[in-house]
């Protein structure tokens, strides 16, 4: 799995009074694809220092010196445009990022990654901006001095909002999970190539297609519930009939979740895609909050579908006949309810929810990638589990839990095993509390 | 189209250090699935630990190669039994989500910054064969026989791994017509019904995922014997890839795990070769990128046509598939 948040963005630190030393770093940008393939060719593939050369014909050439004396092992963070890639500069100071466009893009010199008692002076991030001409210094005036680092409160509470954005995300494609377990009893490996196909679908409709975003996103997630409809009435209802065990069922679901994901591949390549208007700046909002527009929105969306899933599962005649179903498959067809019907609506409410939460993905991370939804399934899978499988509002609690824990959690843990913390919680949950935290007690051993 | 060399590469593959690799870890998967009952989603972990232990043993504290393997099985063990103690008691689905996710820990504990300095993250380790081949016992030059011809350290990997292939399908013969392996296949049926002869399933399903996982974890040597170790090679996909195989072949039977990972491997190869090549012919209008992956998207529709329409495998009787519900 990646990151979700490749890198902490800390405010540029001013200039302290005592600087001893200065630190100039000549940030070059090199527009000059020539020269590219042939620097590039020489490295090793794996170098840090060199990110994305190959697949872009621009760079961002980095130089980071200190005294005449180049420093390594510098964190880079090149951002602008949707696009996202950090490096670490080499032992010769340097450090090359290939960008995709010719737009505008910020440049941030991660300020714990440089030797202890060094910081930059200077502007950082860097705005750097490509005129008509090939090459474009700008300086980054560094210095020996105290280093300004945002209070842990402060850091506290922007990850916890930033979890709380993430969770919500989680949250749209939990409850279809734990509706789908619920209604049929079938654990589904696949709902990870429904998140993907979302994104995938808003992909194909607002990037290729050229749709306005709006629509092709409403579009995307009218397609996944579509989607959920074909794979249930195509694969699973005949398979029910058929009367194939669940263990059956759910290796059946591992093919599936396989031959979606390469299919996923065989179309969009294994390169990463943005939608537009992924990134962008973000805004002070309160104190330490900062979020971008595109936030924002995907939090206020989230919200809002979930409360419209809320509504829908207490007070409407098929929600609580979904409920009950749920809860008891045999005891509400007793009662009269068409267990079929129930079965169809909510592969297809899942599945669009799921879409939904890949169109957001996709804007969270950012990037519409091949197996975007694998990285992703073992924390619903986490949240599911410790809110009760099988419950709506559970899935939705424990998606916001593991949420919050797995972006909070870098405040210790580095961030590449954050998600460490996640699956951690969920093996304890099925020690300590094995029906979750909304599930009722049941057998599950 | 040069269905010579394809059918060369095909044939290759049969003895690849993959291929040796896959049926152990395959036959440890049918100790675990086949004869216990047990949904392991986690082999890759085992896999894993199997070839980090290898390579950290000799890269990080000079241990020689049999050392070495020795720690990968100790490894397995204390893997098999952190895994064990709060999963076994668990229902079949969420013991399927809790391997999965445990295999993931441990490839991310191995991929982290964190502890850089014995895997090198990201980048893997290599460069650990050295001990290895100085116990060659084969008289160096290359030698065999049509498209299995091999230099002798390739010829050394394949014939200790076979050869480990080869006391694994003993020992799980000898161990599945014993008492034990009855009691086992009892606690697949019916758990229930097992406990209730005083037989203690905990402890026999315990014994089987110890056992089951060093298998794995030799499997996962043997992979890395000639090559490297990578932690993006043990992402859950391979986990399934290797259910895959075992399915194939039969998932209750002695020889199905070999068979199955030899076609597994061959029809892999055979794919990577075919589809390309029809797409450079012109035959299909993809470009060969595209044809290549192809062979996933054919790997996981088999999966599901095989559970689906004959989940005994080839090998395999139905009869002993009625576990599976």
């Amino acid at each position: 799995m990646q990151p979700t948040t490749p890198h902490r963005v800390r405010r540029p630190a001013r200039a302290p009074l005592h600087v001893l030393g200065l630190l100039l770093t000549t940030l070059t940008l090199v527009l000059f694809p020539l020269l590219v393939p042939a620097v590039a060719s020489a490295q090793a593939p794996d170098d840090q220092s060199q990110v994305n050369v190959e697949e872009h014909d621009q760079n961002i050439a980095i130089n980071v010196r200190y005294d005449n004396e180049p420093v390594a092992d510098v964190r880079v963070v090149v951002t602008g445009g949707g696009y996202e890639a950090e490096a670490l500069t080499n032992d010769r100071g340097q450090a090359r990022v290939g960008v995709p466009t010719t737009d505008a893009y910020e440049v941030l010199i991660d300020e714990e990654s440089l030797p202890e008692g060094v910081t930059v002076t200077g502007e950082n991030p860097l705005n750097v901006e490509y005129g008509s001409q090939f090459f474009q210094p700008a300086n980054f005036f560094l210095g020996e001095g105290e280093r300004q680092t945002t209070g842990l409160m402060a850091q506290f509470v922007e990850r916890l909002v930033n979890g709380l954005n993430f969770g919500l995300m989680l949250a749209l494609a939990s409850i279809g999970l734990s509706l789908i377990f619920g209604t049929t009893g079938l654990t589904n490996f696949a709902h990870a190539e429904m998140v993907t196909f979302g994104a995938v679908a808003a992909l194909a409709l607002g990037v290729f297609a050229d749709w306005p975003i709006w629509i092709a996103i409403i579009v995307a997630v009218a397609l996944s519930g579509a989607f959920g409809w074909v794979v249930d009435a195509g694969i699973w209802r005949p398979l029910r009939r058929r009367g194939i065990g669940l263990v059956q069922l759910m290796i059946l679901t591992i093919g599936l979740s396989l031959a979606g994901r390469y299919v996923f591949q065989f179309f969009i390549g294994g390169g990463t895609y943005q939608l537009p208007g992924a990134g962008g700046t973000r805004h002070q909002i309160l104190g330490p909050i900062r979020l971008s527009t595109v936030d924002m929105v995907s939090m206020g969306i989230s919200l809002t579908v979930l409360l419209l899933v809320a509504y829908w599962l207490l007070r409407t005649r098929t929600g609580k006949a979904t409920r009950a179903v749920s809860d008891n498959r045999s005891l509400a067809a007793a009662s009269g309810i068409d267990v079929d019907a129930v079965t169809r609506i909510v592969w297809v409410a899942g599945a669009a929810l799921a879409g939904l939460s890949g169109v957001l993905w996709a804007y969270f991370r950012p990037g519409i990638k091949w197996d975007m939804g694998v990285q992703i399934l073992l924390l619903i899978f986490a949240a599911v589990v410790l809110g009760g499988l099988g419950t709506a509002f559970g899935a939705l609690l424990g998606a916001l839990v593991i949420g919050v824990l797995v972006e909070v959690s870098t405040l210790w843990i580095p961030s590449d095993i954050k998600y460490v913390g996640a699956l951690g919680v969920l093996i304890i949950i099925l020690l300590v509390r094995p029906q979750g935290i909304l599930g009722r007690r049941a057998r599950i051993g | 189209m040069d269905w010579g060399q394809i059918l060369n590469n095909t044939a290759s593959f049969m003895l690849s250090a993959e291929t040796i690799g896959f049926m152990l870890a395959a036959l440890g998967l049918s100790i675990h699935f086949g004869y216990a009952g047990l949904l392991n989603f986690g082999m890759a972990g085992f896999m894993a630990i199997g070839a980090y232990g290898y390579a950290i043993s000799i890269l990080s504290f000079g241990l020689p190669w049999w050392a070495a393997m020795g720690v990968s099985m100790l490894g397995a063990i204390v893997f098999a039994v952190v895994l064990g103690i709060p999963t076994l008691r668990l229902r079949a689905d969420y013991l399927a989500i809790v391997t999965i996710a445990a295999a993931e820990i441990v490839r991310l504990l191995f991929q982290t910054q964190l502890f850089d300095r014995w895997t090198n993250s990201a980048d893997g380790l290599g460069g650990y064969h050295a001990s290895f081949r100085a116990a060659n016992p084969l008289p160096t030059g290359t030698y065999g026989l049509g498209p299995w011809t091999y230099t002798e350290t390739g010829w050394w990997a394949r014939v200790f791994g076979l050869l480990l292939v080869a006391l694994a399908v003993v020992l799980v013969w000898l161990l599945m017509r014993s008492p034990w392996g009855r009691v086992l296949k009892g606690i697949r049926e019916d758990e229930d019904a097992v406990r209730s002869l005083g037989k203690n399933v905990f402890l026999y399903k315990m014994q089987a995922l110890i056992i089951g996982g060093v298998l794995g974890a030799l499997g996962g040597v043997v992979i890395a014997l000639p090559s490297a170790v990578i932690p993006q090679y043990y992402l859950p996909s391979l986990t399934f890839f290797v259910w895959t195989a075992l399915l194939l072949g039969g998932a209750a039977t002695i020889f199905g795990p070999v068979l199955g990972s030899m076609l597994y491997w061959m029809l892999m190869a055979f794919l990577s070769g075919v589809l390309p090549a029809m797409a450079a012919e012109g035959w299909l209008p993809i470009s060969t990128t595209q044809a290549g992956n192809l062979r996933f998207v054919v790997v996981g529709v088999a999966l599901m046509l095989l559970v689906a329409f004959r989940p005994q495998g080839i090998l395999g009787n139905k009869k002993e598939m009625t576990f599976v519900k």
